[in-house]
């Protein structure tokens, strides 16, 4: 009978905890972006809507966020572009040095920021390259692409090439094949890569720290803040990105398991 | 691999009508590997370059020569032998820590939440939530709730665990927690992602040979999640060598808590000791090249993503 308990009871509770483990700090910083604060934002002094009202109260932090949103938007774009061709690419064909080429998409993913930051600004460093946004944004396309590829070619194995070629059989030429067809099945994958991609560079520091010269990202903001604390906007913004994001998340799966729920009803 | 948890599909296997590459197929990978031999290899290469170089002859501050100077690597072994030590040490102990977090967390995910797809997704999103939210911010609230006057601190005290003069943060206990906090979701994924794929009937069979259900895990589930298994422990211990923000004294670390990435930093930014701070770069790619050629004997490319 100890499987069952081991299964009923135990495994659900330890991942209650965990799960709970996991929120507490997000629920803190939620909280704290309603803390009736001046300076520092450490220690709980009642309950306000201020910083919420007013977030550029803190012109500093409204400029860093600004800055991440737009080198966020940009790298997503590029990263989505290059990472899509090159996950549809490894799938769809085959080619010679197959293995190289994954092996050179997953080595990014598997280097250290600390050694992704030094080693690109040597690189603007000895060619005489500014650190600045357009460093940063380079820098971001870089480590978001294989996150990209991943996402993407999850879905490109999911889709039936019979429909590229019954499409091609009823005289589509390739382009028509790629836009009518291919794009619009991979387009969810290429979706959550995309939103992957931005939550990735809108939260990357080590990277950006590295590159950034004089301009301040949101979490360069909070690095450089927290020695002498952090303004309960900051907690505001983070706060709105998590719920917009929680929202967009939570519907695709429901959305998604929803749909597989009816499948296998049949 | 890891990340495939993010796309709304679940991975399948790939269509075995794969076809032949043509000038379509460079147009689709020339743009992306050029991209990242520009900017993830070349930066490599130059990091290796720099880690050989000497101070200038005329003492300039920042200025330096191509000198094939080997004995960068060995000052910096010398010097920063404690920080090489912290950072594997922290590593090691945050990837076991996430490992035994994760696994049950998965497990139940994956395989017990299979016939309740809503609860399923619903357990994933809270896994992955930590993303949406700034890590930097997510740091310091646990900073702030184990801080010196914080409930914890007096129970450790009240407890004796912890001497009256001695505090939670700026210990390596501290700096481990806020690492194994940071990284678990890197862990649950690539896990996640592996135990969705279980086949229980493969279970069922070696219960129905009798084989305890400690046997049944042990001989059967642990075998068959090895792959989740290394590459969540790769995505892991990686980034946490790497690390240096739960570390700084700002965050959960103090002074006696520096890593390889505080050394880093400071001779990079602040000390502009490029060759410094570019052997230590190489020398954590290194070790994680050796890790990373160990998981390719063992698994193959093909998985890598």
């Amino acid at each position: 009978m100890r499987k069952f308990s081991l299964g009923r009871f135990v495994l659900p509770a330890y991942s209650a905890v965990a799960l709970v483990f996991l929120l507490i700090p997000i629920v803190y910083t939620i909280v704290f972006s309603f803390n009736d604060s001046t300076r520092s934002n450490t220690v709980w002094e009642g309950f306000t809507f201020k910083h919420w009202l007013n977030v550029c109260a803190r012109q500093d932090v409204c400029d860093a966020v600004s800055n991440s949103i737009l080198i966020g938007v940009i790298s997503t774009i590029f990263a989505t572009i290059l990472g899509t061709a090159l996950a549809i690419a490894l799938v769809r064909y085959s080619f010679t040095a197959r293995s190289m080429v994954s092996l050179s998409l997953f080595l990014p993913m598997a280097t250290p920021e600390v050694v992704l930051g030094a080693g690109l600004a040597g690189l603007f460093f000895n060619a005489g390259v500014g650190a600045g946004m357009v460093t940063i944004i380079i820098a971001h396309v870089m480590f978001c692409l294989s996150f990209v590829v991943v996402t993407v070619k999850a879905r490109v194995q999911t889709l039936d090439p019979t429909l590229e070629e019954a499409g091609a059989d009823l005289y589509a030429n390739p382009a028509h094949v790629f836009t009518k067809i291919t794009l619009p099945l991979l387009m969810p994958g290429i979706i959550s890569a995309a939103l992957l991609s931005f939550a990735l560079s809108f939260d990357d520091f080590i990277i950006t720290y590295f590159n950034s010269g004089s301009v301040t990202t949101f979490p360069k903001y909070i690095y450089v803040a927290a020695s002498r604390g952090v303004p309960a906007e900051a907690n505001v913004i983070a706060s709105a990105v998590f719920l917009l994001a929680i929202v967009i998340v939570l519907a695709t799966q429901i959305r998604g398991a929803l749909k597989r729920a009816k499948l296998a009803k049949g | 691999m890891a990340f495939a948890a993010f796309g709304s599909a679940s991975p399948t296997k790939d269509s075995g009508n794969k076809r032949k590459g043509g000038p379509i197929v460079l147009a689709l990978l020339l743009p992306g590997l050029i991209y990242l031999a520009l900017f993830f290899m070349t930066p490599l290469v130059n990091l290796v370059v720099t880690s050989l170089e000497s101070p200038d002859p005329t003492g300039a501050i920042g200025a330096y020569f191509y000198d094939f100077n080997i004995g960068n690597y060995a000052t910096v072994v010398s010097s920063y032998m404690p920080q090489i030590l912290r950072s594997f040490g922290y590593a090691f102990a945050a990837t076991l820590f996430a490992l035994a977090i994760s696994y049950p967390v998965a497990y139940y995910i994956g395989v017990k939440l299979r016939s309740r797809p809503l609860l399923q997704r619903l357990m994933l999103t809270l896994v992955i939530a930590p993303f949406f939210i700034s890590f930097l911010l997510r740091t310091i609230a646990w900073k702030q709730l184990l801080s010196d006057n914080s409930g914890f601190v007096s129970l450790l005290h009240a407890t004796g665990i912890l001497g009256q003069t001695q505090f939670f943060i700026g210990s390596d206990a501290a700096v481990i927690f806020g690492l194994t906090y940071n990284f678990i979701p890197f862990m649950t994924l690539p896990l996640f992602t592996n135990l969705e794929r279980l086949d229980v009937r493969l279970l069922e069979a070696a219960s129905d040979l009798y084989a305890s259900p400690r046997k049944v895990f042990s001989r059967v589930t642990l075998p068959l999640s090895m792959p989740g298994i290394i590459s969540g422990t790769l995505l892991t211990f990686i980034p946490i060598a790497g690390d240096y923000v739960n570390a700084s004294r700002d965050f959960l670390g103090s002074s006696k808590t520096s890593m390889i990435g505080t050394m880093v930093e400071a001779d990079y930014l602040q000390n502009w000791n490029y060759p410094s701070a570019s052997a230590m770069s190489v020398l954590l790619m290194g070790v994680i090249l050796v890790l990373v050629t160990a998981y390719v004997r063992r698994s193959g490319t093909e998985d890598l993503l």
